[in-house]
């Protein structure tokens, strides 16, 4: 029960030294199949991902654009269960070094059992949960679990944020604070919005030590961009449709795109 | 708490509160904080007063059914006639106040969800009526049942979005307008349409339904003399029902019944019965009772009534339901549907199926309550929009004289 495992922080503080950032993959669990799931995020890795983020399906996502919908709604008519997620952080974690993020709406952790999902994510190799659809001040109890465990908490900030509501989420946070970078939900876009600067400004001011950019975030252009100003870029749609056109083999080679240079 | 009316929430017991992203807060803090304003602000409550009078037709009446009630036991039973507001159901009294409510905060455009096409019908004519833009979420299998109301909110001059994700039902056209709220929330509010959803939603709903409860209490004193006995409301979200409850939930010689849709049978795996057949979770933005597996995936409802047929409810019938205030049983299609052609062919009058499903419960509880005994039923919505689905049902359609 003793697993040691590192949180986002030390891979980003890492990449920050280097004199770069962090890039954070996306992928949800069980997508098109468990084991290819599995095989994705390890190519991922393999390609020059820092940090995964792994999806968990919902059926009631009601921050994800079309191609993610469609990906965890594939997974669950494939017969996903809420268990699988752990044995996928397992799997991925015996192959590959990276920290592993659970993104999930937050009915599934709370129906399994709060408690019980963060011990069963931390034996697994998990580093913490990113929970799209609760926030600090709805989240007694999750933040209990994780000073318990020591999981991270990533919260979400948003350029509507008050600046009183973004130093509580900073203060609440562990691992990074996830930006949204748009008034959107997940999906491809033309640029990234020029509201993802100001946002980490004032969450760095706000006392943020990491601060990561997700939404629209699509190609290696945009991850240069973002990694200007922020200590991590979150790329979610485009290697979902990745994976979704061309397999494990197209994704690899998206994932290494995107993460040329960088390192 | 001295009174069960006090409550203004966030929180019913253990359920409500507001569990939302994070991109969201801002307007729903937005939106709470003006309707706080407004409920000391005489200008306001003195517009709403007036458009209820002039526009939606308030007071709605009651009608004693008396050759309806025969089949029903010999209990009185009197109908709160919300089917003849404008638009033709209870929807009105809550889109007018939070249509007031978006001028005041500076928003030109208002979305909302449907579910059998009653809100959106009521959220598209309050847009008219105030010059917004408005665009409807509908979920696919909803369009086709309700087509009719389809029409209507076109005609009114709503966009309708048929939603095609997930079950393709009101859920789902939830799911669609919180992403639509997301993007478009600088000059958007989300006129929700039932006592669900993220704080302050199921107190500010209800507080624009009381109305109803608040009329028929005196209106059934001045006609009998008394209290009922019962009063009885369909639930599916549970705006119409925690409209008539609200006046009466400090009468405790009154008891209040909510009917949920029971589809194929609560124990068959067809049904909308969340509160008989769900447990606590999470679901656009409350926790309160739903349908859902053990992996905590929402289950798709099933009702002939698009208007009930969802897999949660408004966290006040939750808390209700737990400390004994409210009780909640079934009612199934076959019998929403016979209590439909009953009333219409005794009283004259045609329910909305909604309704109907409060009808089938006031049938059973008058042979229970017996001849002496007096109920109230929330007739919430007129059964105009329901037409085909009846005359499929009944089989009313001369051979090939069909309409698609």
């Amino acid at each position: 029960m003793t697993v040691r495992v590192d949180g986002a922080s030390a891979t980003i503080a890492a990449r920050r030294d280097a004199g770069s950032g962090a890039l954070v993959g996306y992928l949800p669990v069980g997508f098109p199949d468990l084991a290819t799931s599995i095989d994705a995020a390890v190519a991922l890795v393999e390609n020059g991902v820092d940090i995964l983020e792994l999806g968990l399906p919902y059926s009631d996502p009601v921050m994800d654009g079309i191609v993610i919908q469609q990906a965890t709604q594939t997974a669950l008519a494939a017969g996903f269960r809420v268990r699988d997620v752990f044995s996928a952080v397992e799997g991925i974690r015996s192959r590959v070094d990276a920290p592993v993020l659970v993104m999930t709406y937050w009915n599934p952790v709370l129906q399994y059992g709060v408690d019980r999902f963060a011990d069963d994510l931390r034996s697994a190799g998990g580093s913490g949960l990113i929970t799209p659809d609760i926030t600090p001040d709805s989240a007694a109890d999750w933040i209990a679990t994780s000073d318990r465990t020591g999981l991270d908490r990533v919260f979400l900030a948003a350029p509507s944020s008050t600046d009183a509501r973004l130093a509580d989420t900073v203060a609440a946070s562990r691992g990074f604070v996830y930006a949204v970078s748009t008034m959107g939900i997940t999906g491809t876009r033309q640029d990234v919005d020029a509201a993802a600067r100001g946002l980490v400004g004032r969450l760095k001011a706000a006392g943020a030590e990491n601060a990561c950019v997700g939404i629209g975030i699509s190609t290696a252009d945009h991850v240069r961009e973002v990694l200007e100003y922020a200590d991590g870029a979150i790329v979610g749609t485009a290697i979902v449709k990745s994976l979704a056109d061309g397999g494990v083999t197209a994704l690899a080679r998206f994932a290494a795109e995107l993460s040329d240079g960088l390192h | 708490m001295t009174n069960l009316r006090d409550n203004v929430g966030p929180f019913f017991g253990q359920y409500g509160g507001r569990f939302m992203p994070e991109s969201l807060i801002a307007a729903i803090d937005e939106l709470a904080a003006a309707y706080e304003e407004t409920k000391t602000d005489p200008a306001f409550q003195a517009e709403l007063a007036e458009l209820h009078r002039s526009y939606t037709g308030r007071p709605s009446i009651i009608t004693e059914v008396p050759r309806f009630a025969k089949h029903a036991g010999g209990a009185r039973i009197i109908l709160k006639r919300e089917d003849l507001n404008h638009t033709g159901s209870h929807k009105i009294n809550n889109v007018l106040g939070q249509a007031l409510l978006t001028r005041k905060i500076g928003k030109t455009r208002v979305i909302a969800e449907t579910g059998a096409g009653q809100h959106g019908v009521a959220t598209a004519t309050a847009a008219a009526l105030f010059g917004m833009e408005c665009t409807i979420f509908m979920g696919e299998v909803d369009t086709q049942r309700q087509a009719l109301n389809v029409a209507r909110m076109r005609l009114l001059g709503a966009e309708v979005v048929s939603v095609t994700t997930g079950s393709r039902t009101l859920k789902d056209a939830i799911n669609e307008a919180y992403r639509e709220w997301v993007t478009s929330v600088e000059t958007t509010n989300y006129i929700f349409g039932t006592a669900a959803g993220p704080h302050p939603f199921p107190a500010m709903v209800r507080d624009f339904q009381k109305i109803i409860g608040e009329e028929a209490r005196q209106q059934v004193l001045d006609l009998t003399g008394r209290l009922p006995d019962a009063v009885a409301a369909c639930v599916g979200g549970g705006s119409n029902a925690i409209g008539i409850f609200h006046a009466f939930l400090d009468d405790p010689s009154v008891r209040l019944y909510g009917y949920e849709a029971a589809g194929d049978g609560i124990d068959t795996d067809r049904h909308a019965a969340s509160i008989e057949r769900g447990r606590p979770g999470i679901l656009h933005g409350a926790r309160s009772y739903l349908l859902q597996d053990d992996d905590g995936q929402t289950i798709e409802s099933h009702s002939i009534s698009a208007g009930l047929d969802y897999p949660g409810v408004g966290p006040e019938h939750a808390w209700l339901n737990d400390i004994g205030r409210a009780t909640y049983l079934p009612a199934t299609d076959t019998e929403a549907m016979e209590a439909l052609r009953l009333l219409s062919r005794t009283e004259g009058i045609i329910p909305a199926i909604e309704s109907a499903h409060a009808l089938a419960g006031a049938l059973k509880l008058g042979k229970e309550l017996g001849p002496d005994s007096i109920i109230l039923v929330n007739l919430s919505g007129r059964g105009d929009k329901d037409v085909a689905t009846a005359g499929a049902w009944f089989d009313l359609f001369d051979e090939g004289a069909r309409q698609e």
